[in-house]
């Protein structure tokens, strides 16, 4: 028997790693008057509906898209919710 | 038998025709098309990853096209030694790939790069760079959104001792600076080879380099090197 999961997946550059995305952002708060906001980072969201008979099952088959096509391990971190 | 050389054809590729007119044309080499759902390439003697936006650059660019079924005839063409040259999106693709070390960032300031730049020659070991002098300055062509070359200090060490760092981006007279650094990349790096060195990837445009009305005729020089020393013509 098979459940649908779903599973939420964030990918972020690796922390040393300079976001030129994040850092212009950043600079368009600070314009904006919101100087508290001390960084901004972006990364990507992606959500998968997976068929799976567990919840360990389905955490296996997203880590497994993450390494082999969603993240780029070289420059990014991945991290996985399932629900 | 002539020899011939091969252009590989993704959905989105727009390099394509520039390298086949440059290669045909211009160099006068058998060239033909091979497109991306192929998966014979064993009577090419020279692989060229063109430019473009293969598959949109959906997800990251490069990303999705090492799934093409051709790529999987590429890494045999690969280990079995046979050169490969992937030029801008052709070099973030043989990233992806990982039949060359390290990943593409977006530029550093962000823009989309279309101007002629300097690069240097840093290693004319492999066979692509070898008819070229060390600290030769050729002017060619960028044009990317992502070709800010990124990879781990230890890497970057890595590719400089197995001499791998194949050109860098300089200044008119050669020089390394952070001003000639157009887009970022680590250590000014503009191309590189794998270890072995049948791999070249290269954000800078040779093929728009070929004629006068193009501005820069060094594109020919390089592909002479190519041509030359692997025995094409």
């Amino acid at each position: 028997m098979t459940f649908m999961f779903k599973a939420k997946v964030n990918i972020t550059l690796r922390n040393s790693i300079l976001d030129p995305k994040g850092k212009a952002a950043h600079h368009a708060l600070q314009n904006l008057g919101l100087i508290s906001v001390k960084d901004v980072r972006i990364g990507k969201y992606i959500e998968l509906n997976i068929d799976a008979s567990s919840k360990e099952e389905a955490y296996k088959l997203a880590e497994t898209a993450c390494t082999k096509l969603l993240a780029n391990e070289v420059m990014e971190d991945f991290q996985i919710t399932i629900e | 038998m002539p020899k011939k050389i091969g252009v590989i054809v993704f959905p989105g590729s727009n390099c394509d025709h520039d390298a086949y007119h440059a290669m045909k044309h211009v160099m006068n080499v058998e060239t033909s098309f091979l497109w991306h759902k192929d998966n014979d390439v064993s009577d090419i003697d020279l692989l060229i990853i063109p430019g473009g936006f293969s598959y949109g650059d959906y997800l990251r660019s490069g990303a999705i096209a090492r799934f093409s079924p051709i790529m999987n005839a590429v890494q045999d063409y690969v280990k079995k030694g046979y050169p490969v040259l992937g030029i801008c999106n052709g070099f973030q693709i043989l990233l992806e790939a990982g039949l060359l070390p390290g990943a593409m960032l977006h530029n550093e300031k962000l823009r989309f790069i279309c101007k002629n730049v300097y690069i240097r020659v840093e290693s004319n070991r492999s066979p692509f760079t070898a008819g070229l002098e060390n600290g030769q300055v050729l002017n060619i062509p960028v044009s990317h959104g992502e070709g800010n070359y990124f990879i781990e200090q230890e890497g970057v060490h890595r590719l400089e001792d197995n001499e791998q760092v194949a050109f860098r981006y300089c200044t008119k007279d050669g020089e390394i600076t952070n001003e000639a650094n157009v887009n970022g990349s680590v250590s000014n790096i503009a191309g590189i080879t794998n270890e072995i060195g049948n791999v070249l990837g290269m954000m800078p445009h040779p093929e728009r380099a070929m004629e006068p009305i193009l501005g820069s005729m060094d594109g020919i020089p390089f592909f002479e090197s190519v041509l030359n020393k692997l025995e094409i013509a």
